[in-house]
């Protein structure tokens, strides 16, 4: 991980390094501007919340952290790489080694398997086949998945389900994993448990970054960021 | 593309491929439809040609007629308008003169001669030829009988050729061959047969329907000795040009005409006809194919058509390999194999179904059925088959390309958020 100097200064090695984000939609008629210069620092190992009401900006936020676009205007480097200017395979490669992403809707592949649903960004970042069958079960079995591995999603529960979608995104020990409202389609039981196993990843070291507006999972995370109107508008440190 | 771009889209292929059933057999079965059109209509056009080229070889190849006629310009004092009248004894001459030529010779001919069997009188062509004319112009004899000869020729011998026609009006279910008939009140031993064969080319008459006797004895029949008709036959058609330029400038001198003068003979040249007929049938089979193209064509838009399909439904799956990290190739890769999959089976069977009915087809005897003698069989070629492959290739390319494309510019970040 290289190290890059903020401003500050001081000599810190971030994950997320955003300065003077901005991004435009231009449907042709209006220019709908989401994000209007946003500033974002994210240290490894840290559990950042976004949070804010619907069209505040943080999807849009969200996919500009996870390289599924880029901004209009400002920088951002991920784990050092500057990853503003970047082509679509460029970035599909970032995606890949760097971000582990997970939906509300889960997005688990329905026609395959649990243990192939994992398998598949290792199969894209060119993880030999022996390598990616002791990976996959190691994730699995970390999400408390070992039994369920040849099961398709839709003979998992939603908990379930959102436990592989958690594995997937493990599978490449990626930088950062990012949520974007992990618990929204589940019960609160389940919820609860998804709530507990990103406690646990973050107590592991991971750094997690989780786009919600449910209150009671942001408070868990050592850190609240608040958007509104596609600026930030609070950023709480929470008294561990 | 590196190994790991194949090796990735194959496994995505194979674990995608869990194939639509009734839409894809729909659309398999549209492009072997396709096929079997393409396939049956240049499989008709050369069987056409085949047929066509064969009926118009059977007046003979390499054939230059020259018809004698008069002169246009004046020439060495000599007026415009005279007739050039080539006699029997050109014909050594030209022989010995024109080393291009397998054979030459000449005819002389009556259109209309009383053919005397028993109490039968048939009228008839007959023609007085030199006996290199059998093999040139394709007058074989059925089996028991032969054609003329060089001593037939030299003797004067009173012996005619029948065509198989005319044999059978005369002669009605008789075996002819041996037997005396008169031809103009004097007697004539039938020493053969032609054998049948379709003709749709002919000069004087068709070929069944005349007698053939030395052109020395038609002399002393008839006490005339100018010719109907001269004849070159080279054995290769591009040596045609150079004989006819010799035979011309021999004439030439001998008769006194200005060589550059293009009325004295009418020539026929087989030569030119057979070279537009190829481009004929050329252009018929480029008709045949683009028709059959055009078939083959709607059948790869279903193809397409059902790819875009699956491309929409599989729009949201196509969004989450790409937040996994998948390129833009690994998610083209494997709708341009579906849609290549589909053109290959519909090709296959396609194929198999036209060979089917082309084997079929040559099991029905055309022996005696004119349309088909006429018409020929359909043949499957190498050729058509190649063009085939060729428009089923691109097709199914193209109609994978297009679905592919439309794949590759979903963007995952409009398609992850929603249900």
């Amino acid at each position: 991980m290289s190290r890059v100097i903020n401003s500050g200064g001081n000599v810190t090695s971030e994950i997320i390094h955003m300065t003077g984000i901005r991004k435009v939609y231009d449907t042709g008629k209006v220019k709908v501007e989401a994000l209007k210069g946003i500033d974002l620092l994210v240290a490894p190992g840290e559990f950042v919340a976004i949070v804010g009401p619907s069209g505040s900006g943080k999807s849009t936020l969200m996919n500009l952290v996870g390289c599924l676009d880029t901004p209009s205007d400002g920088r951002y480097s991920l784990a050092g790489e500057d990853v503003s200017k970047l082509g679509r395979d460029e970035l599909a490669d970032v995606r890949n080694r760097r971000v582990g992403f997970v939906f509300q809707g889960f997005n688990l592949l329905p026609q395959i398997s649990a243990f192939e649903n994992v398998e598949m960004p290792l199969l894209f970042g060119g993880v030999p086949v022996r390598e990616r069958r002791d990976r996959v079960a190691e994730v699995l079995g970390r999400v408390g998945l070992s039994d369920r591995m040849e099961h398709k999603p839709t003979e998992l529960s939603g908990g379930q389900m959102q436990r592989v979608a958690i594995a997937r995104a493990l599978a490449m020990r990626p930088d950062v994993l990012l949520a974007d409202e992990p618990t929204g389609n589940l019960d609160s039981t389940s919820g609860g448990d998804i709530m507990q196993l990103f406690t646990q990843l973050w107590e592991q070291g991971r750094t997690v970054v989780v786009i919600t507006h449910d209150m009671s999972l942001a408070r868990r995370a050592s850190r609240i960021v608040e958007i509104h109107d596609g600026r930030i508008v609070s950023d709480t440190v929470a008294a561990a | 593309m590196t190994r790991h771009d194949i090796a990735v889209v194959l496994h995505l292929f194979s674990r995608s491929a869990r194939l639509q059933k009734k839409r894809a057999t729909l659309t398999i079965a549209s492009i072997a439809w396709g096929t079997v059109t393409i396939l049956m209509l240049l499989a008709f056009g050369e069987g056409l040609k085949r047929q066509f080229s064969r009926n118009e070889r059977a007046m003979g190849e390499n054939l230059a007629i020259h018809w004698p006629g008069e002169t246009s310009k004046v020439w060495k004092g000599l007026p415009e308008g005279r007739p050039i009248q080539p006699r029997i004894d050109d014909i050594a001459l030209l022989r010995a003169r024109i080393p291009e030529c397998d054979a030459i010779w000449g005819e002389m001919r009556s259109g209309r001669t009383a053919f005397t069997y028993g109490r039968k009188t048939v009228n008839a062509a007959i023609s007085g030829v030199n006996w290199e004319y059998g093999d040139a112009r394709k007058h074989y004899p059925q089996p028991g009988g032969r054609f003329l000869d060089a001593r037939d020729e030299d003797e004067k011998r009173r012996v005619v050729f029948l065509g198989y026609e005319l044999a059978e009006d005369i002669f009605g279910k008789e075996e002819p061959v041996g037997k005396t008939l008169l031809v103009n009140n004097s007697p004539f031993t039938v020493i053969g047969i032609m054998q049948k064969k379709t003709q749709t080319s002919s000069y004087g008459s068709q070929d069944k329907n005349h007698a053939v006797i030395p052109i020395s004895t038609y002399k002393a029949l008839m006490g005339r000795d100018k010719l109907w008709v001269l004849v070159l036959h080279t054995a290769r058609s591009e040596d045609m040009e150079n004989a006819l330029a010799r035979a011309n400038l021999v004439m030439a001198s001998k008769y006194g005409y200005d060589p550059k003068d293009e009325h004295v003979w009418g020539i026929w040249n087989t030569v030119k006809g057979q070279a537009i007929s190829a481009k004929i049938f050329l252009g018929m089979e480029m008709f045949f194919g683009i028709i059959g193209a055009l078939t083959l064509i709607i059948g790869c838009v279903g193809v397409a058509n059902i790819m875009y399909a699956v491309v929409k439904e599989r729009t949201r799956e196509i969004g989450v390999k790409m937040a996994l990290g998948a390129r833009r190739g690994w998610i083209t890769g494997p709708f341009l194999l579906e849609g290549m999959l589909y053109t290959f089976l519909g090709g296959l069977a396609g194929a198999a179904v036209a060979i089917v009915i082309v084997t079929l087809l040559d099991l029905i005897p055309s022996e005696g059925v004119k349309v088909l003698e006429f018409l020929g069989k359909p043949t499957l070629s190498w050729p058509s088959a190649a063009a085939t492959v060729a428009v089923l290739g691109t097709a199914g390319l193209l109609a994978g390309y297009f679905p592919a494309r439309r794949a590759a510019a979903i963007d995952p970040a409009t398609t992850l958020r929603y249900e």
